[in-house]
């Protein structure tokens, strides 16, 4: 399991499990489940354009990754968001089919597009996730404060001169780079399931910020090293095993908060929000 | 000149049997799916709806080696997921995210572990891009029957919900005082759905079921504010981007040299489109009405 073909699959899934786990932290704050679903999959017929147009997958994949949330941002300024999220998702995904029909790409390609394709990491394929993983990094670091603000009080946010629309498009960006570089190696249909589950299981267990954010990566990293060594062991796809784990993960979350609360009545936690206060006075420390 | 049009139509594509089957199956799927789609987007369920169709792949990969009818396997899959999702909560705003989320998760999981079942216990190949992107020409006649009945059921369910679930959505407390249960409306609403989207998940790809749901659904709200008139007008545009896309891409085989694409492609490319076409008018429509309605109309979801 740790030969050395495995260590390039251990260090990529590292990587874009911490990333996906501090990215999914604001995505749930921000009930972006549907925007995280749908980016992967919009950026599924950028391999199949790669492919067609004779250049690396990974451009390809950052070009859709790009009309994606271009479209997304667009579309939702106009209607209904859950609408525009949907319609992006289901239009690009119908262009991927197009395109692949025209590729004769073979069944088990997209296969692994979909659900993921650990084992098959080389050296080479590190280096775009080791970029665009510290990009996002940098770039989460920065947005910190303020996406934390504008994710639980909108309208403060807004009177600190926050724009809601600059925020939105720059975490779409950063949710786009992490899925352009993950869905080479975990699958479009994965990497929505690292985004959530750890996330949202962390944020059930603890409502301090920084707190679960940390627990959300951790978690994110433990499944997707136990899911390695299951798929490794059962030779099942790995996909199966995070979704699942996934899903226990947070009815444990959610059963471990219920108990606490009824048997030891040390109260549900309070909300994000509550929490998010603190941030208020820190925000401008210079302002009278 | 009517012998002109039908050459140019390419009309002797109706007297394909496999045409016939794809009109059918394809056709009530658009007419349930636009039906329930108004009421889905209104209760702003798109999320949820989009997810029973991902999660419905499972029950159509498990139907390649359990041998069963995939409208079966859609079907039994997209109904445990719509009450799992009323289990972890869907009904309540706050959580609705999430849950759709941890479900969709799950579902996909399930999903990746039966198409790898179906390569390596079947001899079974290209199963998952007939699952996940549809197979409209490829259905078995034998289809027909249980197409048709799953979307007269369906139908009838929504006949009988109509008023209920109108009013629990604009007035919960107004319905629980009329002795209407929001809840168990609620959920047979879900399940209705889940049969809607296992019947667009047959027609047009598991990934893609959403188009049918959210597409002519979400355009019809745009136009009108009547739910029995966007009802009208979504099945109408949910029937002309099915049957539109079937007969396209019948006749793509022409246009391309003889490299047909896809049905999918050309349903949900119309519905696209007619969803943007919907914006502009939308707002030559609604001129009238005073800007601050309009922004409070649009804001929902």
């Amino acid at each position: 399991m740790f030969d050395t073909f495995m260590i390039h699959t251990w260090i990529a899934s590292t990587i874009i499990a911490a990333t996906a786990g501090i990215l999914g932290f604001f995505v749930v704050l921000r009930r972006s489940a549907f925007a995280a679903h749908a980016l992967p999959l919009a950026t599924f017929p950028g391999a199949a354009a790669a492919q067609l147009l004779g250049i690396q997958p990974l451009w390809g994949l950052l070009g859709f990754v790009t009309i994606a949330v271009v479209l997304l941002h667009q579309l939702q300024k106009l209607g209904r968001k859950d609408v525009a999220a949907g319609l992006v998702l289901v239009t690009l995904l119908a262009v991927g089919s197009l395109l692949l029909s025209m590729t004769n790409t073979y069944a088990p390609a997209v296969f692994s597009l979909l659900f993921g394709q650990v084992l098959g990491v080389s050296a080479a394929d590190l280096w775009p996730v080791a970029v665009i993983a510290s990009v996002v990094l940098i770039g989460a670091m920065g947005l910190y404060r303020p996406l934390l603000l504008q994710s639980a009080f909108p309208e403060l946010a807004l009177s600190r001169g926050i724009s809601a629309g600059v925020i939105d498009i720059l975490f779409l960006a950063l949710l786009g780079l992490v899925t352009a570089m993950a869905m080479p190696v975990v699958g479009a249909l994965l990497v929505f399931s690292l985004l959530i589950a750890p996330a949202a299981a962390a944020q059930s267990l603890s409502a301090r910020p920084l707190q679960a954010l940390l627990l959300a990566v951790m978690f994110s990293m433990g499944m997707i090293w136990l899911a390695i060594a299951l798929s490794f062991w059962t030779n099942w796809p790995i996909g199966f095993f995070v979704g699942t784990m996934g899903a226990l993960l947070f009815t444990s979350a959610r059963m471990f908060r219920y108990i606490r609360h009824r048997w030891f009545s040390t109260g549900l936690p309070t909300t994000m929000k509550n929490q998010s206060m603190k941030l208020i006075p820190a925000a401008q420390p210079g302002e009278a | 000149m009517l012998t002109w049009l039908a050459h140019i139509l390419h009309w002797s594509f109706l007297d394909s049997g496999s045409v016939q089957t794809a009109l059918l199956v394809g056709g009530s799927a658009a007419v349930v799916c636009s039906v329930i789609g108004v009421f889905t987007i209104l209760r702003g369920y798109a999320f949820a709806g989009h997810a029973l169709g991902d999660v419905s792949s499972a029950g159509g990969s498990a139907s390649f080696f359990l041998g069963i009818s995939p409208l079966v396997g859609f079907l039994g899959i997209a109904g445990i997921a719509a009450v799992s999702l009323e289990f972890l909560g869907v009904r309540r705003a706050r959580e609705q995210d999430v849950a759709t989320g941890i479900v969709l998760g799950a579902g996909i999981g399930l999903s990746a572990l039966f198409l790898y079942l179906d390569t390596t216990t079947t001899s079974t190949t290209g199963a998952a891009v007939m699952v996940m992107f549809g197979s409209m020409f490829t259905f078995p006649v034998s289809l027909r029957g249980p197409a048709v009945l799953t979307a007269a059921v369906a139908l009838a369910m929504m006949a009988i919900l109509y008023r209920p679930l109108l009013l629990s959505m604009v007035d919960p407390e107004l319905a629980t005082t009329r002795g209407i249960s929001t809840r168990w409306v609620g959920l047979l609403h879900l399940v209705t759905l889940a049969a809607a989207v296992a019947l667009a998940a047959l027609s047009v790809g598991a990934v893609l079921a959403s188009a049918l749901i959210i597409g002519p659904a979400g355009t019809a709200v745009r136009i009108s504010r009547r739910p029995g008139l966007a009802i009208f007008l979504a099945v109408v545009l949910g029937l002309a981007a099915v049957w539109g896309g079937i007969w396209m891409a019948y006749e793509s085989y022409y246009w391309f040299a003889g490299n047909a694409w896809p049905v999918s492609f050309f349903v949900v490319t119309i519905i696209f489109l007619s969803y943007l076409m919907s914006v502009p008018l939308q707002y030559a429509l609604w001129r009238r009405i005073a800007k601050p309605v309009r922004m409070a109309a649009n804001a929902g979801g």
